[in-house]
């Protein structure tokens, strides 16, 4: 007995149950292609030229792209043009399309279009079925021993187990757990610390204070940046990249918790945004606004970096400066707050808030 | 008499050594005087530009330069000779209004009148001076000075003014502008100013040799041949607008012609 025989006799809805009446299939209307033999052949030639094209596109494309130089240009549309990009896309492009084209109308007019409807069947597997299957799985267990030796399956079972602690152990690799301790050595701290020279990005120039000018913007990083190479030069970076800004002291507000952090309205802010950590250097000189590029996120320079717009949910870190003996700006300390953007176990609770003094 | 020859001809070498050396030290002034202007025709100058600068500028930044603060119009007190110049040669002072960003348009000043205002407006206090070519144009860099040119323009400009410089917009209905038509003194000179919102980039940080660097990438990204339509210059924004209106409209017609109904439908 097949299981496609086996059907629970479903009663179909009653029509008058459904909200609107079923009106069956729509009348079938022949195609052009269908009567009239001059149009199904036409359609025919149509379908046959589109897929015959394809190869002389091809043998197109193997010519171009041993015979047309890779600098050759022509102008169109008032700008120059790549011969060779623009023919090789072209042909393999269009012999695509032409597949495409050929198998659509190949199937709209050449293949038959008469409406079948096909009546559901049940998806349940019916009772006679089920029951054999039962027995055949109970023959099985009792056929496999594992009722009188016990042991074995609860060997199998206990050693499947515990194959997954060599997993666990090895997926513990991917990174240390971020305790406290492990946590203040790597992501709540950059390589800033007390004396440290803030130098211009790229070519590394120290910065004078009496240099700076007011509205002045300078892209600035930790002199021991040089020193490191590689990732650990990449992840250092990273973090300690700053903005230096020189404001007017009078267009600004210093809290008095801040007020030795600057130097005459020289102030200096983690470069790396507070929501995802892009490197954000869009300062508007005159609204001492700056602007992550990102997800609009704004922050007041002018204000301790509190946020007026955007995502970010938190002020820009501060970083505290003077200068030394010879009028270089140099750093006070690291960072008083971990920068760039939160984490699950950040404690936000030391972030400057708007009207913290 | 025999005594007195050497004497004499000591005398005579003294001479000659004092005349060589001024005249040494004249050619030398005259190498280095920056200005050849004499004084009268200095004062001439800046009498000149106090006129200019009181019927073109004066209604807004007032007749000493002290600008009007609450309607956000600058004091030209201590911006320099070069702030002048860079406003307005390229057309944007004077500005039609003190609400809306002043835009570059047809400069209708002569050379020497925007020399005049410029040296009114340096007599007014402090703040960098007109550059000299020196300072601005770049010759015979290397490619590893060029391509740190594009670092530092990386770093410090295309956050405003896009990886290209083609200019990009900013808060309130501000733009950057586009730096490929900028010459290579107004770059300097908006570097050194600060012009708007934008921030000064002092020589401390940035000297006028790395001036020249960022010059010099400018000029090699910009003579970089670009195929096809750049759409701008300005990554993925317009290339996505064209992407979804161009591209995907083609795949909604398609998609209408494959669902339409064969024939007589």
């Amino acid at each position: 007995m097949s299981e496609l025989d086996v059907r629970d006799a479903a009663t179909p809805p009653e029509p008058a149950a459904t909200p609107v009446p079923d009106p069956g299939l729509e009348e079938h209307v022949e195609r052009y292609t269908d009567v009239d033999d001059r149009a199904s052949r036409a359609t025919y030639r149509q379908i046959v030229a589109m897929l015959g094209a394809v190869p002389v596109l091809v043998v197109a494309f193997v010519v171009v792209y041993f015979a047309v130089p890779i600098s050759a240009e022509f102008a169109l549309f008032g700008t120059t043009w790549k011969a060779q990009h623009v023919l090789l896309g072209g042909t393999v492009g269009l012999a695509i399309l032409l597949i495409g084209m050929a198998l659509i109308q190949w199937a709209r007019l050449v293949m038959s279009d008469v409406e079948m409807s096909e009546e559901r069947h049940p998806a349940q597997t019916g009772p006679e079925a089920r029951a054999v299957l039962a027995a055949d799985t109970k023959a099985g267990v009792e056929e496999s021993g594992i009722k009188r030796r016990a042991l074995i399956g609860s060997g199998v079972a206990g050693g499947l187990g515990l194959l997954v602690v060599p997993a666990l152990l090895a997926l513990g690799d991917l990174g240390p757990w971020p305790t406290d301790a492990v946590r203040a050595k790597t992501i709540e701290k950059t390589i800033w610390a007390e004396g440290i020279r803030l130098v211009n990005d790229v070519n590394y120039l120290p910065l004078k204070a009496s240099e700076l000018v007011v509205g002045q913007l300078v892209n600035a990083e930790p002199e021991n940046l040089q020193a490191l190479h590689g990732s650990e030069y990449q992840i250092a970076k990273a973090k300690a990249a700053i903005i230096v800004v020189r404001m007017d002291p009078n267009s600004i507000r210093i809290p008095d918790s801040r007020k030795d952090w600057q130097v005459d309205g020289i102030l200096c802010y983690s470069k790396i945004c507070t929501h995802v950590g892009c490197p954000i250097s869009l300062w508007e000189q005159q609204s001492h606004h700056l602007l992550c590029p990102c997800h609009q996120s704004t922050f007041d320079l002018g204000n301790s970096g509190v946020v007026v717009f955007g995502p970010a949910a938190r002020s820009l870190p501060q970083l505290p400066i003077t200068t030394d003996a010879d009028g270089y700006l140099v750093a006070r300390s690291d960072f008083t707050v971990p920068v760039g953007p939160s984490f699950f176990e950040r404690d936000s609770s030391k972030d400057f808030k708007d009207g913290d003094n | 008499m025999s005594e007195r020859k050497p004497l004499r001809r000591r005398r005579g070498t003294r001479a000659f050594v004092l005349a060589a050396t001024l005249g040494l030290l004249a050619v030398v002034y005259a190498g280095f005087a920056p200005a050849t202007r004499s004084l009268a025709e200095n004062t001439e100058q800046i009498t000149q530009g106090k006129d200019l600068f009181a019927t073109n500028c004066a209604s807004c930044h007032g007749l000493g330069g002290e600008g009007l603060a609450e309607e956000g119009v600058p004091a030209l007190t201590n911006v320099g000779a070069a702030a002048v110049e860079f406003q307005v040669s390229t057309g944007r002072m004077p500005a039609p209004n003190t609400v809306s960003q002043p835009v570059p348009r047809e400069n209708t000043f002569t050379a020497d009148e925007v020399a005049a205002m410029a040296a009114y407006v340096a007599s007014l206090g402090t703040g960098p001076g007109i550059p000299n070519e020196d300072q601005y144009l770049p010759s015979g860099l290397t490619a590893e000075e060029i391509a740190e040119g594009g670092e530092l323009f990386r770093t410090n400009c295309s956050a405003c003014h896009n990886f290209k410089g083609s200019g990009g917009a900013l808060p309130n209905g501000v733009t950057a502008p586009n730096l490929q038509e900028t010459s290579p003194q107004h770059v300097w000179e908006a570097m050194r100013t600060g012009p708007g919102q934008m921030p000064v980039f002092a020589s401390g940080a940035i000297p006028d040799a790395d001036v020249k660097k960022i010059v010099a990438y400018l000029e090699q990204v910009n003579a970089q041949p670009s195929a096809g339509f750049n759409l701008g210059g300005l990554g993925p924004v317009s290339e996505g607008l064209w992407a979804w209106i161009a591209g995907i409209g083609v795949l909604v017609l398609f998609a209408i012609w494959i669902t339409t109904k064969g024939a007589r439908a």
